[in-house]
């Protein structure tokens, strides 16, 4: 399978990473190429096998539901671009 | 006394004990080797007053007949461990100059066990890279050249500040990560050694992730006794990390020594690939026969989907990169490039955050989850990855008591010199580590001969799940049979 230049741009943008015109052929170069390397594993038969879920048998952890944290508002925003009185700032998404 | 530096972590460690030296003198000796080969690009942050400070507080715990097993001892620490307080970027511009409120377990238990931070070590951006060429602050140059030239090496990757800066003598020892082979390709192109532990073994949590299913913490070193005392301080259960095992830590370093007299070792005739180089071919003949002599039984064995592993690992792995780096958005922390609405917002951000090799593995799991490809892709991979696993549990089950094979497919090589057409030819160098993380499981690169034009050459040694301890003993015989790499002269 190879990715023509519209399917480059709607991974781009399912990705949201803005590319621009001039680097469309160049990507789908390199995709192509990671692509076609990939292709190999079709010569493999793996019916019947299942999938891996987890590399390291063992059952899934569980703790109590009870607060073990918290009360570090400001830690948590300490590094953000923008803030106010403890929440994140972001552009309008809400008419 | 010898220059400070030159003492491996267990003769420090020693030399702090018998109070022939001080961590005070130590930690001085390499913060001025530190500042004198700025030109090699190892660290991206230096921390001088941190170290001095940790060092001082050690000094007072030895002098009271107190300290943990690291006490003292000066450590470099890969950019993806989060250090409270101290800037951790992942080498990425899009973490920009973020500073985490908190500490990496592994860390955290390295200065539980007295060790000294010098400061932050390059990698590539995320750990994406097998050269440490992606960085956002620039590539690495080895302190390894190839005899009468000048020219600039790479140390490997992802861990390559590890790497260079173990070798070049700038910490007695380091973290480093390995997703595909990220602590053993820089170890062997170092003269360095390298184990990633099995999956579970060290807690991920603090880590920047990168496949998730995939990444393990592990130490470079400069001998194999080194890597046993720090993997002692990194390993252990944490209630963080739901993948992490709740298992005791064993005394790796009593393992080192301990006689292999009796232990199958299986050669697995599928690494053999096609345009092998002769001097790997040789050096991997060299170290059977040195585990023989010592006392094992060489064995051939079959891993036959091996050539299926690094194609199957550039789905996944980029598969769960994409979903983990969803996280940088421009919103929580690092650097926010604005936009006329969030979605411009985001993109904008990414584009202008994110290196080349990021973006493209990005991109490419974004193609391989997404709808109508991921059965083609993703669950085919994740199949194959358990046809590896397989292989290998097939092997252990015949008496197999570990796998040796060469560690990288050649020595190291220059600045700029692979990967600037077809990424392809990078991602190549991990065609020997790559099977390891896939399937789980231990493997150690330990330095086992010299190139023709001089540089170090690294065998690897795969072991059975948490069972590190064979692989301090193995490595142990190649590296006391191979004799110590002599580390190149400072030039820098």
């Amino acid at each position: 399978m190879s990715v023509d230049q519209a399917t480059v741009r709607r991974i781009a943008h399912l990705a949201r990473i803005a590319v621009t015109e001039e680097e469309v052929p160049h990507l789908q170069g390199e995709l192509n190429a990671i692509l076609d390397f990939v292709e190999q594993l079709n010569e493999v038969d793996v019916s019947g096998v299942e999938p891996m879920t987890s590399v390291t048998p063992m059952v899934m952890k569980k703790r109590q539901d009870e607060v073990t944290d918290g009360g570090i508002a400001d830690v948590i925003v300490g590094n953000a671009p923008m803030t106010e009185d403890h929440y994140f700032m972001v552009p309008k998404v809400v008419e | 006394m010898t220059d400070l530096t030159d003492l491996t972590l267990a003769e420090a460690r020693d030399a702090l004990k018998a109070k022939k030296a001080s961590s005070a003198e130590i930690t001085g000796a390499f913060l001025q080797a530190m500042e004198a080969a700025r030109g090699l690009n190892a660290y991206v942050l230096e921390t001088p007053e941190q170290a001095l400070a940790m060092a001082k507080a050690s000094d007072e715990r030895l002098a009271k007949g107190q300290g943990g097993p690291l006490e003292g001892l000066p450590l470099g620490i890969k950019d993806l461990y989060a250090t409270k307080g101290v800037r951790t970027t992942a080498c990425s511009n899009i973490l920009g100059n973020f500073v985490p409120g908190y500490e990496s377990t592994v860390t955290s238990q390295l200065w539980r066990d007295g060790a000294v931070m010098l400061g932050k070590l390059n990698n590539d951006e995320f750990a994406m890279g097998s050269s440490n060429e992606t960085s956002a602050f620039g590539p690495v140059k080895s302190p390894w050249r190839r005899e009468g030239s000048n020219a600039a090496l790479v140390p490997g990757g992802s861990s390559g500040g590890s790497s260079a800066a173990v070798a070049a003598r700038l910490c007695l020892g380091a973290t480093a990560t390995d997703t595909g082979g990220s602590i053993r390709q820089p170890a062997a192109f170092t003269g360095t050694v390298g184990i990633k532990p099995t999956y579970g073994r060290c807690s991920r949590w603090g880590i920047v992730a990168f496949a998730s299913s995939l990444d393990q913490a592990g130490p470079i070193a400069r001998t194999v006794r080194d890597n046993a005392i720090l993997l002692r301080s990194m390993a252990g259960h944490d209630p963080k990390d739901t993948t992490s095992v709740d298992m005791p830590v064993p005394d790796y370093e009593a393992a080192v020594g301990r006689s292999i007299k009796g232990m199958k070792i299986g050669i697995p005739k599928e690494y053999r690939v096609d345009g092998m180089p002769a001097e790997i071919e040789a050096l991997w003949h060299k170290g059977a026969e040195w585990l023989r002599a010592a006392g094992a039984e060489i064995v051939e064995v079959s891993l036959p989907h091996t050539k299926y592993a690094l194609p199957a690992y550039y789905i996944v792995a980029p598969a769960e990169a994409s979903s983990n780096l969803a996280r940088y958005d421009g919103v929580r922390y690092g650097v926010r490039v604005p936009g006329k609405d969030i979605v411009e917002m985001y993109e904008k951000t990414r584009a202008a955050g994110f290196g080349k090799e990021v973006r493209r593995r990005v991109m490419i799991g974004t193609y391989v989850l997404s709808a109508g490809y991921y059965d083609a892709y993703y669950v085919k991979a994740q199949k194959i990855r358990t046809l590896i696993k397989r292989d290998f549990e097939q092997v252990y089950a015949q008496g197999v008591h570990a796998i040796l094979t060469p560690a990288t497919p050649s020595a190291a090589f220059g600045v700029g010199e692979k990967g600037g057409a077809d990424p392809v030819e990078m991602y190549l160098n991990d065609v020997f580590t790559v099977t390891v993380n896939m399937a789980g499981l231990p493997g150690i690169a330990v330095p086992a001969g010299m190139s023709s034009d001089g540089l170090p050459l690294g065998l690897q040694l795969i072991g059975r799940p948490f069972d590190e301890e064979t692989l301090f003993s193995a490595g142990e015989v190649i590296e006391q049979a191979a004799g110590r790499t002599k580390l190149p002269d400072p030039w820098w």
